[in-house]
Formats: structure tokens, C-alpha cells, sequence
């Protein structure tokens, strides 16, 4: 997080991005975001704005897509509000990358109960295909950066890889995911463990274990 | 009205009181850092904390908490003690502690309130954090690690300059306050952020280590660079004025001043004419007093002397002035150097009547040649005010970059006499309508057929509160110009008839925008104090004092009287003003009956009563009828706002704003 810094306004960044303009079809859903405000209050569509710029500008890249300042200012012009109060929005927020990033953004939870369900041998896996924090791999495909909870914690430890969520990892697991997206498939997101479907308990519960057949008070053994 | 208690005593509040308000009105100090009277109210760096009941049971920031009924306040109690240690214990964890090298020290907010309501000693034993410094331009020094992200220059860019251009960027304790890709702050008042800040982030890049505040002198002045008359504090060492500070005062200023007023003192330095100079051979030669003043009087010109006052003169010298010429049997006297010659027979019809703090309430204006934000920048903030309270505003003259929205109609003056029905609609339908009237829309015909328009919309009226309302404005650009007019400074032709009388001398008082080519054969005598132009086109040169070196009369474009105060001594061989005016009289061998500046002052509050009091002078509120028409290109007759006057054109600090802000040049920051 204390890395994450602007790309500076550059000529040639002028010269990529100077004529950034939305495609057809992003042009139409921007015009259904600013409808959904009132009048004079198209600023607050400045979020999803930019969402949808950086997916663009990743389309075009094929890469996650990030935020150059040309293209903060054609957001800006469009709802008619000064660019600081675009640049600020666009730097609080993790979620919009104001950096150039690969195509896979690998966020890896190193919260509390992730740690303790080893997050930190999946953080060691992914230094260990030649990812390094803040950073995009030479070959422009994985950005790794480590987050705070992603609220994954019954399925720890997790990581986020673009759109989606992949839990229940172990280093073997996340590689297993890792190869097959560069491959260009799209593993199934969601819990890695076989044996899970979604968050309910592994085998048999643990806890509350009398109330899974019927209802039972418990208060007499507190 | 709620009834509280503040520390156990009783008040009452008015109506929307904040808590923060209710404990100042029963005198308790809270300290504070992001709360200001005239920004939005923030609330985020906590150090307001008080106790209330009933609420939860732990301390409130009282700057957003709204007073209420049965309130009971304690700003005594352990648990207010201990909040504010902590969070001033808080604020200074990021903060560098280097006050022996910062120069807010002496004068910080943080540095007070540290020692006030601080621990006086820090836990914190881990790696400060550090941040970059950011450009702000060549009148903003930063210094960012200080910063405790109190976002008041945020506030006062969007609210009261309305130039969105200083943000907050990422977040957390990576929060970095900084302007849009370090581009310089392009407005007017963009160095009151200086006096904003409540730490040593923002400084004054002028004044960067000069000097510490309890070293300096402070005197009370009057600025004079534009016709707003803002009270300003001349800080000085020495015989030099190291800065200029806004003071207080609601109706004029609030607490703001322009860039030009505050950084036009480094001028005052430089190009200084310290010296008597007499033209021999076509040559400027210096000479002795003595010398000049008797070539002056070698020339007896009798009655045919005239008087052309600058732009910067108080009234106290064209008193003299003016004295001087009717002991010599002239009254040859004229204020308005570039050839004006609108109708003063009746001063209501020339001055800004609304009073700027009334401006505020208006809700309907219509400004008529004037590029307000060069012209008159503490006006513009009026007029952004009113245009956020809801007022329609309309432009006639070319357009430019307003804070404040407004229609721009048209270039031409003839608009007046023929303005788009949804202008007059709004005019007519409004409560407060105004009409200000700039110095690029006095000539032409322009104030008669304004005036016209304030009969036709009843500008004056009584309101349904039973106050009255006077809505026709005069904006003028000159410090000189109301008080100029009072004493008579004004010919029915303007300065033609001057050219007109072909005097044998020609008085010039600081004039340096007269065309002096039209006064070949006079000999031009120009009292002043800077190398500029009128001095280039004198013949004898007598060196005057300066606004900060003299203590004088300003009228501002309300007609408000007031006192200026002399902070420092005029350099070299040169004298205020009245003294050499009065050792002209003995030159001259006449009589004009004052010894003293008190004498003086007397003699001429005696002539002019309006001008023995400080406050509004009452020019009654019947306007004339004007009429005629009016047409012509408007055009702004301030090309750069840095270089109005000699003493900004002679000051480095503007010479720098002109050239990066105005001109787009670029300068290399020098390696620190």
C-alpha cells in the first residue's frame, strides 16, 4: 500500500492515452451510470466512471487495466468537476490502480486468520514463481500485492486474482490456479478444497455438532 | 435560543450554534486545528474534543456537534485533559519537530496548542514518516512532512477562491495534500492558504528564513494596490518591510488579501528614487534639495500649475496638493490619469454602494466591464458568495475565468441599453438587485446609461426589513480614487482640460500612467517614490515616501475612510509626501497654513468632515437619473494583474508571478 504512487504526467503517457475516448460500448453503459443520479448530481457517477475506464484502458492493454491521468481527466470533463477531486477519489481507493499492472493482479490476504491458515507459505509460493510485492513480473503477466482481509476468513487463506476469489489454498492449489490462468483457462473460483462446495464445514461439524439433527438448547452445559 | 452549561455556567446560544461556538461565547478556549470560522466545518483532527451530556459517554469533537437544549459541556474535566493529550500526542507522532527550522515557528498553531495541552513528552520511538515536498508556485513553500492533514487549504481553494486545484491524495497515513500534478496555485488569493495553514507546511516562499515573528514591528496599514482598501499588519525590521499580513475586518477584507497586496513589498527595495533629480541636457542629474526646489520655483509659474494625484496617493498629500494650488491661485487638480472624464458631481453615482458585505446578500447582479478577479479579488469572493446563495449573474465585457459561473452577454457596451429579456426578467423579479460598474465600463457613455438602468430596475429601495438597499456599484482600481474625488481631484474633461490649460508646471503626485507626451511643454515635477514611469518623464524628481512609509487617509470604492499608519522610514534623502509639498509653499513664497501632519490632517478634515472618521462616508443615496446611450468594445484595462503599480512592477516576487502564472514561463527549482 505505502508504494502505491501515481504514474507522474509524462509526453509520452500524453501521447498514449492523450486521445482516450470511451468504445462504443462502454460509451452507452457511461451514459446509463450518469443517468442513474439526479440532476446536477452526475459527480457522484465519477466511481463507477472510473471502474469502467480502467476496464477499458485493460481491455485495450490486456492487462487489468489502471488509470493514466489523461484518462482521470476525460472522466473529469465529462462530469464537469475538477480533476483533483477525480485524482483523489482514484488514489484513495486500492481498487483502482493509478500504476501500470500485469494481467493477472494477484492480492494475496495476509490478515489474521489467513496468516494463521498460512497465508504466508502462499505469499512464499508466489515469491517463488518470481513475483515480488508492488511489482509486475517481466513478462507483464502477475502484479502481487498484499491486502487486508477480503472477508474470506472460513475459507482462509485466500487470494484475489482479478474479478474473483480463490480460497481454501495451499501452495500446491494455488500454483494448480496460477498454471492454469496463464494458460489462459479460467479456473473455477471460489473454494479449492476439493471436499467443500462452498464455506460449510469439512466432514462433520465441530462446532454445534447436537444442533445439526434437531433443535438443542445448550445453555444447561455453559 | 437553547440554554447550556459550559463548565457549569449557564448560557444561551444562538439558534445553530456548534458546541465549539457556545464554549467561546462562555470564554473557554478550545483548541482546535481544521475548525475555521469561515470554511466548512471538517472535524477531523479531533483536537476539539469536549465533554457532553447527555451523549455517549466519551469525548465529542464539539466543531461538528450542534449545541442543544440542557447541554451540560465540561471543557475542564480529566477526560477532556487527557483526549487532548492524546491527541496531540497523536498529531505529533508524523510530525517532525524541527520548529528551530521551521518558519511557522513562533506563530504555530501547533507549537501553541502543543504546549498548552500536550503531554510534553513522547512514546513514540519508531520511524517518522516522511513525505516529498510539492510545488505550489512561486509564493507557496511547502514543507509536507509537517502537515497534519487538517485539509483547510483544501477548504479555502474550493470555498472561498473557487479554484478546485488542492486535494487530498491517497489516504490513511499516506494522505499527501498537494495541487493537481504540482502545478502552481493559479488564482489571486492563493497565499492565504500561508496564514491557513496551522503548521509549518505551507510558508511563505518570499520570506523563507527571514526573519522570526517577535522580531518584527507590526504596524496597522491600509493596502493600496487595488481600491479595496484591505486592512493589512506591515510586519517590519530595521527600515525594511520583511511582509504584509490581513487583519480582521468583516465589512472590507474578512481575513484574506491578495497576492499582490501581500508580496508587493519586496518592490518597495527596489528602484527607489532616494534622491532629488533635476533634468539637465535632457539628462536626469542628481541634485540637493535645495537645487531642485529652486529650479522649480526659477520657473514662477504663478497659477499655471496643475495636479495629476496616482493611484496609490492618500489624501493627506493631495490635500496639500491641493492647497498648495489654491494658495498659487490654481485648481488645476486631477485624479484620473488615463483621460476619464464620467460625471462626479454627484459621489453616490461613483461609489460602490452596496458596501462589499452587502454584495453578498444581492440576487441579482449585473457587472459591466470589470474583470473582477484582477480588478478587485476581495470582491470576487463576495460575488462567489452570493452567486452560492443563489444569485444570477451576468458579465458585459469579454469574458474570462470567473469563480463564480455568470453569463457573459456580450463585448459591447450598447448591451446595456438593450439587455436580453431574461436579464432584465431577473433583474426586475429580484429582491437585491445590483449592478457593479468596472473602470473599463465608467467611459463611453457607460455609468450615465447604468444609471439609467438603476432607475429602471429601482436599485435603491427600501427592503421589506425595513433597511436600504442601494444596489448601484462603481468598482474603481485606484487606492487615490474616492478619496481623490472627495477632495476634488476630478475636471469636467478629465485630464484633457489639464493638457488643455497648458500649466507651466505640472505637479505630478505618483502619477505613473498619465500620458506625459501631451504635456511637453510643462515642466513635470514628480513626487514619488519609484523609478517608473512617470519618473522617466519627469524634470525635476522629488522622492516621496511609500504607503508603508507614511502615515495616511485611504478611501476605498465603498468610500470607507480609513487610517494607515507608517511603519518604517522613507530611504535616502526622501521625505513624506505633505513635508515636501509644504517646503514647495516656501519655495513658491506662499502660505498653506499647516506646520504639522496634525495641522494638515485638521485643515483638511475641516474642508472634507467625511473624511474625520473611519467608516463609511454618506454620499446620500440618491443617484442621477443618467440616461443617453452608451457603446464600445469593452477592454480590461489591466493586462497583468502582478504589475499594476511601480512598486509591483519594481518587486521581484511579482515579476516571477507574472512571468510563470500569467506568461507560462518556466523556472527550474533550484537544488536544495
Amino acid at each position: 500500500m505505502a508504494d502505491r504512487t501515481i504514474e507522474p504526467d509524462s509526453p509520452e503517457l500524453r501521447a498514449r492515452w492523450g486521445n482516450f475516448a470511451w468504445s462504443a460500448e462502454n460509451a452507452v453503459k457511461a451514459k446509463e451510470i450518469v443517468a442513474r443520479y439526479p440532476e446536477g448530481r452526475q459527480r457522484s457517477a465519477v466511481m463507477p466512471l472510473l471502474d469502467l475506464a480502467q476496464r477499458q484502458v485493460g481491455a485495450e492493454l490486456n492487462t487489468q487495466g489502471w488509470l493514466p491521468i489523461p484518462v482521470m481527466e476525460y472522466v473529469a470533463a465529462q462530469l464537469d468537476m475538477p480533476i483533483i477531486r477525480v485524482v483523489e477519489v482514484a488514489t484513495f481507493y486500492t481498487m483502482y490502480n493509478i500504476a501500470p499492472i500485469g494481467r493477472f493482479h494477484v492480492q494475496v490476504c495476509g490478515t489474521t486468520p489467513c496468516m494463521l491458515r498460512g497465508s504466508d507459505e502462499i505469499m512464499a509460493a508466489c515469491k517463488a514463481r518470481g513475483m515480488k510485492k508492488g511489482h509486475t513480473t517481466a513478462d507483464g503477466l502477475w502484479s502481487l500485492t498484499e491486502v487486508e482481509c477480503m472477508g474470506n476468513c472460513a475459507s482462509a487463506p485466500m487470494v484475489q486474482i482479478n474479478d474473483d476469489n480463490y480460497e481454501d489454498l495451499t501452495p500446491e492449489r494455488l500454483d494448480a490456479v496460477l498454471d492454469a490462468l496463464a494458460r489462459g483457462e479460467t479456473p473455477k473460483p471460489g473454494t479449492q478444497d476439493p471436499a467443500r462446495h462452498t464455506v460449510e464445514p469439512v466432514g462433520a461439524p465441530t462446532n454445534l455438532a447436537a444442533m445439526v439433527g434437531e433443535n438443542h438448547d445448550y445453555r444447561g452445559e455453559w | 435560543m437553547p440554554k447550556l452549561t459550559v463548565d457549569g455556567v449557564e448560557l444561551e446560544v444562538p439558534q445553530g450554534a456548534t458546541v465549539l461556538q457556545a464554549c467561546e461565547l462562555a470564554g473557554k478556549e478550545i483548541p482546535r486545528f481544521c475548525y475555521h470560522e469561515r470554511l466548512s466545518i471538517a472535524g477531523n483532527c479531533r483536537m476539539c474534543l469536549v465533554e457532553v451530556k447527555p451523549g455517549p459517554p466519551k469525548p465529542q469533537a464539539s466543531c461538528a456537534l450542534p449545541a442543544a437544549e440542557g447541554q451540560e459541556i465540561r471543557t475542564d474535566s480529566e477526560m477532556v485533559r487527557k483526549a487532548r493529550e492524546g491527541v496531540m500526542e497523536f498529531l505529533l507522532i508524523n510530525h517532525p519537530l524541527d520548529c528551530p527550522i521551521c518558519d511557522q515557528g513562533g506563530e504555530c498553531d501547533l507549537q501553541d496548542q502543543s504546549v498548552a495541552y500536550g503531554r510534553g513528552g513522547s512514546r513514540y520511538h519508531e520511524n517518522k514518516r516522511a513525505v516529498t515536498e510539492k510545488y505550489m508556485g512561486p509564493l507557496i513553500k511547502t514543507v509536507m512532512t509537517r502537515c497534519i492533514h487538517c485539509t483547510r487549504c483544501v477548504r479555502f481553494s474550493e470555498e472561498i477562491a473557487g479554484v478546485d486545484e488542492i486535494g487530498a491524495l491517497y489516504r490513511g497515513e499516506n494522505m499527501q495534500i498537494t495541487t493537481y500534478l504540482e502545478h502552481a496555485a493559479r488564482h489571486e488569493m492563493s497565499a492565504n492558504v500561508i496564514d491557513l495553514c496551522p503548521v509549518g507546511a505551507l510558508t511563505s516562499r518570499p520570506y523563507a528564513f527571514e526573519a522570526r515573528p517577535w522580531e518584527l514591528k507590526k504596524t496597522l496599514g491600509i493596502d493600496v494596490s487595488d481600491a479595496c482598501g484591505a486592512n493589512i499588519r506591515i510586519d517590519s525590521r530595521g527600515r525594511e518591510v520583511l511582509r504584509v499580513l490581513p487583519r480582521v475586518n468583516d465589512d472590507v477584507n474578512e481575513e484574506w488579501i491578495s497576492d499582490k497586496a501581500r508580496y508587493m513589498v519586496d518592490g518597495l527595495v527596489k528602484r527607489r528614487l532616494d534622491r532629488p533629480y533635476l533634468r539637465r541636457d535632457g539628462k536626469l542629474v542628481p541634485v540637493s534639495w535645495n537645487e531642485a526646489f529652486a529650479a522649480i520655483a526659477a520657473l514662477n509659474p504663478g497659477s499655471s500649475i496643475a495636479a495629476a494625484a496616482g493611484d496609490m496617493a492618500d489624501c493627506e498629500t493631495m490635500f496639500a496638493a491641493k492647497t498648495l494650488l489654491a494658495a498659487l491661485g490654481s485648481s488645476l487638480l486631477e485624479g484620473r490619469q488615463t483621460g476619464m472624464d464620467y460625471d462626479t458631481s454627484n459621489l453616490a453615482a461613483v461609489n460602490f454602494n452596496s458596501t462589499f458585505a452587502g454584495i453578498e446578500s444581492a440576487d441579482a447582479v449585473l457587472i459591466v466591464g470589470s474583470h473582477v478577479r484582477w480588478e478587485a479579488p476581495l470582491v470576487n469572493v463576495r460575488l462567489r458568495k452570493a452567486a452560492k446563495r443563489g444569485a444570477k449573474v451576468f458579465l458585459i465585457g469579454p469574458e474570462w475565468e470567473t469563480t463564480f459561473g455568470g453569463e457573459f452577454l456580450g463585448e459591447d457596451l450598447s448591451l446595456l441599453g438593450n439587455l436580453p429579456a431574461h436579464v432584465a426578467e431577473a433583474l426586475k423579479g429580484a429582491a437585491r438587485p445590483a449592478i457593479i460598474v468596472g473602470g473599463a465600463g465608467l467611459g463611453r457613455g457607460g455609468l450615465e446609461a447604468a444609471l439609467a438602468l438603476a432607475g429602471t430596475f429601482k436599485l435603491v429601495r427600501d427592503l421589506e426589513d425595513g433597511s436600504r438597499w442601494n444596489g448601484f456599484n462603481v468598482l474603481h482600481m485606484a487606492a487615490a480614487r474616492m478619496g481623490g474625488l472627495m477632495l476634488g481631484f476630478a475636471q469636467k474633461g478629465g485630464i484633457a482640460d489639464l493638457v488643455a490649460a497648458k500649466p507651466k508646471v505640472l505637479l505630478s503626485l505618483g502619477a505613473d500612467e498619465v500620458d506625459y507626451a501631451r504635456f511637453a511643454g510643462s515642466m513635470i515635477v514628480y513626487l514619488g517614490h519609484h523609478g517608473d514611469k512617470g519618473a522617466h518623464a519627469a524634470d525635476v524628481i522629488l522622492p516621496a515616501a511609500a504607503y508603508t512609509e507614511k502615515a495616511g487617509t485611504y478611501v476605498n470604492t465603498e468610500g470607507r475612510v480609513q487610517w494607515s499608519d507608517k511603519a518604517v522610514f522613507a530611504p535616502g534623502d526622501a521625505r513624506e509626501d505633505w513635508t515636501i509639498l509644504r517646503a514647495l509653499a516656501d519655495a513658491f513664497g506662499v502660505s498653506v497654513g499647516f506646520d504639522s501632519f496634525e495641522e494638515l490632517r485638521g485643515a483638511m478634515i475641516s474642508q472634507v468632515p467625511a473624511l474625520g472618521g473611519e467608516g463609511l462616508a454618506d454620499y446620500g443615496s440618491e443617484l442621477p437619473p443618467g440616461g443617453g446611450s452608451a457603446a464600445g468594445t469593452i477592454a480590461y484595462p489591466i493586462k497583468d494583474f502582478y504589475m499594476t503599480n511601480p512598486i509591483a512592477r519594481a518587486s521581484a516576487t511579482m515579476q516571477r508571478c507574472s512571468a510563470e502564472l500569467l506568461h507560462g514561463e518556466h523556472f527550474a527549482e533550484a537544488a536544495e
